[in-house]
């Protein structure tokens, strides 16, 4: 156990820059015991060369600065050999000088007062070549301790090296030294990676073992009564198959049984929170933004209970539901109904944000990508929909199989999704370019998939778990970890911060440990498994403060801290095209009338009328011909060969 | 085969004692603090909408000149302490911190034309419109004796009176520029450059030998104290009321100009103005800068005081009440924190120089926390929103009116002007820049 601990952690080994001068920083950390500090050695150094000769007996007496420098240049192993060697002699004289009596320290107090002021003159001069050198012979190690870049790439943000691209006049300094400052922060983050108290756990398969032959057993046998205490069943075959979820610190657990069974359980202690029967058909359960509340997905329409079980309200806003996804920063309750609605509550208000009918029949594969609140859906038809509550259609469509899709899961940093069908097959995706990455073959369609936050893969076959590790960076080629359970699962997922991967089955609940699954440190401020009631308290309004609105969904969402050089880009082209709208000329004279009908301002009412119809008829021209060109569009859109993804457009014409 | 799980002793995590704060581990990992644009998006729209919430800046009023307020000006040495002279003659020195009036002396006939104090804050100097200076001894509390330590009668009024900001030197404008050795009653030098009618005279606070002058021929003078005659002049469109030298940087002053502006200088440069700050809409009476350089608050004769930063054309904050009137004259207290304005309907008042900032000391929680929200809002200022709730600012109705009027005549120049050069022979109308239009000449 220990020595597995040990040998995780990546604590970085510093290692001295400059390695080639090591002979001589040993002679320098020699000489370091009687030089007591950095300054007592500057000081000495500069009145040697002042008011006490060190080398009498030296030939080329080296009173001169510039001589001192050449002597610490050859000290740095720039020179031949031969120099070397008869600066080494000279630093042994040195070591002797500096053992004996006779130190330039004890002479009188007015020199000492004259040797202060030169010392600070000599230091002040930061380009001295020999105050620099002089440094570098003190430090062993001189500058910062360098950084893991691994590290480093961990903190840092995609987003903040566009800083370098942008090219503007006006600015630039601030730019610059911005980008310095979050690469100083950037940098102080990594650093004090080190100090995260806990390591994530893991498997270390020695040779010839393969970590997928090991069972549950094994597991609980090796590892400490706590964690071992994290894997249970709760034997429930009365009221099954249920769904289940986790509560965002991974502290507490919600059992919904599809015959109207609702359990909240802090499955940690194993103290059972509230349980009832809804005496109806639940098709989902999922924790609010805290414990205290839960949504369930019921026959008719969605409930929410308190943790004591109270029904709090009967949202009939949400009617059919069949899968429920909370969006915890948005405070929005989104459900997908059997009848092709996808609606979003409020939950802080309660009030129906958007409720869109998708198109699709039953909605019943839903996950959301926890980085962009987005919404997948899976469909029958073999292709996966994304969503937003600000736009009635999907916001991208992917075929990702030939057959009805079973399940799909985003990963945390909302990059990979994984999908699986009724083709039996396992599907790895990138959604930066909505590309597949893997593919895989398995017994079965997966009925469900989930992601822990280290990047596992759980994937259910009928009664069979199946753990992933690292999917979506290599091709696997055996899974981590089989669990086979006696009875059909029907829900799946992984529990932050812990190494559990909860099982929802037909008869009841498992709970299985999955060494290497969870994030080891959390974030107090983000999700607290040990938060008191207080802390909860104020956590909770601290959330409602910082709510996003429904209408910052997007597909990147980083979009809001960078410049948006689109819009720009659109305005300024139709600021151009204005201007280059000339007006036409118009040659009219307007006639000669009698009976003072052609005085100087009547003429010019009757010339202005006449300009204005033209202009008149010029515009309604340009837009004709906007709209013909429109027409023609479309037109040309129907007529070009047909994609494979058309036959998926609703709106066929 | 090695397997480890996590398994985390919960008294790690939990406070030992009631009385211990909660523990907070923190992992700044970016993975585990997911929207993170869209969450200081909200973040920063919060401060920003605390921020006007929070915006209370009148602190309080000083009562009791019996007649309009001339001028005030900080005690050189005491934070708490404020000297003001009136139209009728009194000066009066104040106790900003208990907000009352310390003592009061009729000193000059008719109004006081200028206060000002010794860099050692032992004693003032007052000005008036019966020709005299006088000195008065003033105490650490604040307190002036009846009588004048010593009075000097002049040949001519004098219109505004500073002090050497280290030696025992003042000069006093009125017919020209005399520049006075405290020990003697006749001046060590006098500046004399065309007509002669200086109504404002500014000793530079870092280059302490220079000084500046502003005269009623719509002349900005510059003085060096050792020399014998004036260094530079420049002249604008209309006279300038007061000026005020940059504290941080010696060569840089503004003017408060006639003409509703104010105007940036460098010293070095005086054809053309570093900076044009507008938004008053009447005549600037008086400026003071901030003592870190890089703000000023101006006085108008539009019943408000603005606060403008030294490289924005346009001013960050506006103060008014429904009672205060012309603004004659204001100053800026040296610990950055407060504004004092004296104005016409005898008053003088007191204001935070950051109209959101809460006073007294902060706990550091506090003040992490609002250095945080002044980041944020610096990030997403330029969000439509959140500049919308920043800049928003309520003027009085006459403000805003002629605010409105002013833009209309500016861009009905702007247009004439653009007129005047497509319908003209191409290079017989010269563009010019706002910051040149101003500037008529500059003289050596």
């Amino acid at each position: 156990m220990d020595k597995s601990k040990s040998k995780k952690s990546k604590t970085f080994k510093s290692k001295p820059k400059a390695s080639g001068k090591k002979s001589v920083q040993y002679e320098t950390s020699a000489e370091d015991k009687f030089g007591s500090s950095h300054k007592g050695r500057r000081h000495r150094f500069s009145i040697s060369h002042k008011y006490v000769n060190p080398f009498p007996d030296n030939n080329k007496t080296s009173t001169d600065k510039d001589q001192m420098v050449q002597e610490f240049t050859i000290n740095v192993g720039q020179l031949s050999e031969s120099k070397v060697k008869h600066h080494v002699n000279n630093w042994s004289k040195r070591k002797k000088w500096l053992h004996s009596d006779d130190k330039p320290g004890k002479i009188g107090s007015k020199t000492k007062n004259t040797r202060k002021q030169n010392s600070t003159e000599w230091r002040k001069d930061k380009k001295n070549k020999e105050y620099q050198i002089s440094r570098k012979l003190e430090d062993p190690f001189p500058g910062d301790a360098p950084v893991d870049p691994k590290k480093l790439e961990k903190y840092r943000r995609t987003d903040t090296d566009e800083l370098t691209e942008a090219r503007m006049l006006s600015g630039k300094p601030e730019m610059r030294l911005t980008k310095a400052k979050t690469d100083y922060a950037v940098e102080l983050s990594a650093r004090s990676d080190f100090l995260l108290p806990d390591n994530s756990g893991g498997i270390e398969a020695d040779e010839g073992e393969d970590t997928a032959d090991l069972k549950q057993y094994d597991i609980i046998n090796a590892v400490d009564i706590t964690s071992a205490s994290k894997s249970f069943d709760l034997k429930l075959p009365l009221f099954g198959p249920y769904h289940m979820n986790y509560s965002r610190n991974g502290r507490y657990l919600l059992l919904g049984g599809a015959k109207g069974h609702v359990a909240a359980i802090d499955w940690q202690t194993k103290k059972l929170m509230c349980e009832m029967n809804v005496m109806e058909r639940t098709h989902d359960v999922k924790w609010l933004h805290i414990e205290t509340m839960f949504a369930v997905a019921q026959k008719e329409w969605t409930y929410i209970y308190d943790n004591q079980g109270i029904e709090l309200h009967c949202l009939k806003a949400l009617n059919k539901p069949l899968q429920l996804e909370f969006l915890p920063y948005h405070f929005l309750l989104a459900t997908g109904s059997s009848e092709g609605f996808l609606s979003y509550l409020d939950v802080s208000v309660g009030k129906l944000v958007t409720s869109t009918r998708t198109g699709y029949n039953r909605l019943d594969v839903m996950c959301q990508n926890p980085s962009n609140a987005v919404i997948h859906f899976g469909h029958a038809g073999g292709t996966v929909t994304l969503w937003s509550p600000n736009v009635k259609k999907p916001l991208a469509k992917l075929l990702c199989h030939h057959m009805g899709v079973t399940s799909v899961a985003v990963d945390n940093s909302g990059n990979y999704m994984a999908t699986s069908g009724m083709d039996r097959q396992l599907m790895l995706w990138d959604l930066r370019n909505y590309k597949c990455l893997h593919k895989y073959r398995i017994q079965s369609g997966a009925g469900h998939l989930s992601f822990s936050q280290s990047g596992h893969l759980a994937a259910s076959m009928g009664s069979v778990v199946q753990v992933y590790s690292d999917a979506y960076r290599q091709k696997i080629k055996s899974p981590y970890l089989i669990h086979r359970l006696d009875s059909c699962i029907s829900g799946l997922q992984y529990c932050n911060y812990e190494d559990v991967l909860g099982v929802g089955h037909s008869n009841g609940f498992s709970s299985l440990l999955i060494p290497g699954a969870g994030e080891a440190n959390f974030d107090g401020f983000e999700a607290n498994p040990y938060q008191t009631k207080k802390q909860r308290r104020q956590a909770e309004v601290k959330m409602l403060l910082e709510k996003v609105q429904p209408e910052m969904i997007t597909l990147d969402n980083t979009a809001l801290s960078k410049v948006d050089t689109v819009t720009m880009g659109r305005d300024i082209e139709e600021r151009n095209k204005l201007r280059y709208l000339e007006e036409k000329k118009i040659s009219y004279t307007p006639k000669y009338r009698m009976k003072g009908k052609s005085s100087g301002l009547k003429r010019e009412n009757r010339k202005q009328g006449v300009k204005n119809r033209v202009i008149k008829d010029d515009i309604k021209e340009i837009l004709k011909e906007k709209r013909r060109e429109k027409r023609e569009k479309t037109l040309q859109n129907q007529r070009g060969p047909k994609h494979v993804l058309d036959r998926f457009k609703r709106n066929k014409e | 085969m090695k397997i480890k799980c996590l398994s985390r002793n919960p008294d790690d995590f939990l406070r030992e004692t009631k009385r211990d704060i909660h523990k907070v581990p923190r992992n700044y990992d970016p993975k585990l603090h997911p929207f993170e644009a869209p969450r200081e998006y909200v973040r920063a729209l919060n401060a920003a909408k605390l921020e006007r919430v929070f915006a209370k800046p009148f602190l309080g009023s000083l009562d009791g000149h019996r007649d309009s307020v001339s001028v005030i000006r900080k005690h050189p040495t005491s934070l708490s302490l404020l000297l003001s002279g009136a139209y009728d003659g009194e000066v009066r020195v104040w106790n900003i911190t208990k907000r009352n009036c310390v003592k009061s002396v009729q000193a000059h006939d008719g109004l006081v034309n200028g206060v000002c104090g010794h860099p050692n804050g032992e004693y003032i100097f007052s000005v008036g419109a019966d020709k005299q200076i006088k000195q008065w001894n003033i105490t650490v509390e604040g307190d002036i004796q009846d009588q004048p330590k010593s009075t000097i009668l002049g040949r001519s009024v004098f219109q505004d009176i500073d002090h050497h900001g280290k030696d025992n030197f003042y000069a006093t404008c009125g017919a020209g520029v005399n520049i006075w050795d405290e020990e003697r009653t006749e001046p060590i030098r006098y500046f004399t450059w065309g007509v002669d009618s200086i109504h404002h005279v500014k000793f530079n606070p870092v280059e302490t030998n220079i000084l500046g002058a502003a005269a009623s021929d719509r002349s900005i003078l510059l003085y060096d104290m050792r020399g014998s005659t004036p260094l530079r002049k420049v002249i604008l469109k209309l006279r300038s009321n007061a000026i005020s030298w940059n504290p941080m940087e010696a060569f840089i002053f503004t003017v408060a100009n006639e003409d509703y502006n104010c105007y940036t200088f460098d010293m070095r440069k005086l054809s053309i103005p570093l900076n044009v700050h507008r938004d008053h809409v009447a005549a600037v009476m008086d400026l003071d800068y901030s003592p870190t350089g890089k703000e000023f608050v101006t006085a108008g004769y539009d019943h408000c005081l603005r606060i403008f930063k030294l490289d924005q054309g346009h001013s960050r904050e506006v103060y008014h009440t429904k009672r205060m009137h012309r603004v004659h004259t204001v100053c800026w207290s040296l610990d950055d924190k407060y504004i004092m304005s004296g104005s016409e309907e005898m008053n003088i008042r007191l204001w935070k120089a950051r109209a959101w900032e809460k006073l007294g000391t902060l706990k550091s929680r506090e003040s992490t926390a609002l250095q945080y929200n002044d980041k944020l809002k610096n990030k997403f200022g330029n969000h439509p929103q959140v500049r919308r709730i920043l800049k928003h600012r309520h003027v009085s109705k006459m403000i805003f009116h002629n605010t409105r009027e002013i833009r209309k005549i500016r861009e009905a120049a702007k247009k004439r002007e653009q007129n005047r050069m497509e319908n003209s022979k191409i290079g017989t109308v010269q563009y010019t820049s706002e910051r040149e239009s101003h500037v008529i000449g500059e003289k050596e």
